[in-house]
């Protein structure tokens, strides 16, 4: 049984209970059966709110300032933070993919702890899942965590994971429009990362538009550019991430 | 697909609160800067609900509106996702008051229960 949340561990979250009270076809019998309204205000995301909250306090309780990473596959995550591991002491990296440990691999060659989630089919990661992923981590002189979410601009948008912040990569590959086709999730972004800026020119990146359309879905976050492949820009990140 | 492992916890709020008494339709609010699409929600309660009691219960919809609070100006204003400014004073770091929900408001069960 786990500590975090009560699940059994491995997560056989078999909830079954007999629906036996038979309620027949009668639902279409004419003139409605009277009804009584039971207000409910439950939020779908109650239980991941309430695992988030407590991943806070953990994080907390460990001096742990935690970044929650976000974009399409193939923007960039991974190659950022294979950097942003070499050259910034103290840092760990927690990883979700649908398979493989391939990107955990990447990430320990700097020399840093690096958990891998596989997340089967799920497009993203919830609280539940970091909080085993904390188990497995040595926080011990630790000052910062990377949580490298799922590729995906939609669906883990809507899981708070209890990080402090907030980081959602575009890369200039994309189409500067991405912002305002995913707005969900580039509205809650403390930052915004123009990734691959080396490649800007070969492939005629609009700068301005995308800007643009960074600070129309996204108005508070701020806006930083860079290469994590040359170092162009790099420093202003670490600068942010020291901020 | 994140909107089956949501409607799957909608789900268990309804049971829970309908306490043994058939469900005949579930409330749901969702804001759409919920990131969840509802076709995909309905259908998420197709595929779900039978087996339980929220087998044939109707599942009505409330879709709310970004809504925003100008804490340079006061106002309070609903907006189009992805368009934040106030509408009075063109400050852009509104604060979100609602639009983002997704929560089972209510559910219908018989009287007699």
């Amino acid at each position: 049984m786990c500590d975090t949340c009560g699940c059994g561990d491995p997560h056989a979250h078999d909830h079954s209970h007999p629906h036996d009270h038979s309620h027949g076809p009668s639902h279409d019998h004419g003139h409605p059966p009277p009804v009584r309204t039971l207000p409910v205000q439950k939020s779908a995301l109650e239980l991941n709110q309430r695992l988030a909250d407590q991943n806070r306090g953990w994080f907390r309780a460990k001096g742990l300032t935690v970044y929650n990473l976000l974009s399409s596959p193939g923007s960039g995550k991974t190659t950022l933070l294979e950097r942003t591991l070499r050259e910034m002491p103290r840092a760990a990296a927690i990883v979700g993919d649908l398979q493989t440990e391939n990107d955990a691999v990447r990430l320990r060659a700097s020399g840093a702890q690096a958990i891998q989630i596989t997340t089967g089919a799920t497009c993203h990661l919830d609280a539940h899942m970091v909080a085993h992923a904390l188990e497995k981590l040595d926080a011990d002189g630790l000052k910062t965590l990377f949580i490298e979410n799922v590729g995906n601009l939609v669906c883990p948008a809507s899981y708070d994971l209890g990080e402090n912040r907030r980081v959602v990569l575009l890369s200039v590959t994309e189409g500067e429009d991405k912002p305002l086709k995913y707005p969900v999730i580039f509205r809650n972004a403390d930052l915004v990362l123009i990734t691959k800026i080396d490649l800007a020119d070969a492939v005629g990146f609009d700068r301005e538009k995308a800007l643009a359309a960074i600070r129309q879905t996204a108005p508070k976050a701020q806006i930083l550019e860079l290469s994590a492949k040359t170092g162009t820009g790099f420093d202003a990140w670490t600068a942010w991430l020291a901020g | 697909m994140h909107e089956l492992s949501l409607m799957s916890n909608l789900l268990e709020h309804a049971v829970a609160a309908a306490d043994g008494a058939p469900i005949c339709a579930m409330r749901v609010r969702v804001g759409p800067l919920s990131g969840v699409v509802i076709d995909a929600l309905r259908f998420a309660f197709e595929a779900l609900a039978p087996g339980t009691p929220a087998e044939g219960a109707r599942l009505d919809i409330e879709e709310t509106a970004p809504l925003l609070h100008c804490p340079r100006c006061g106002a309070d204003y609903a907006t189009p996702v992805g368009f934040y400014e106030c509408p009075s004073c063109g400050a852009a770091d509104g604060e979100l008051r609602g639009g983002n929900e997704l929560e089972l408001a209510s559910i219908e069960v018989p009287d007699h229960v």
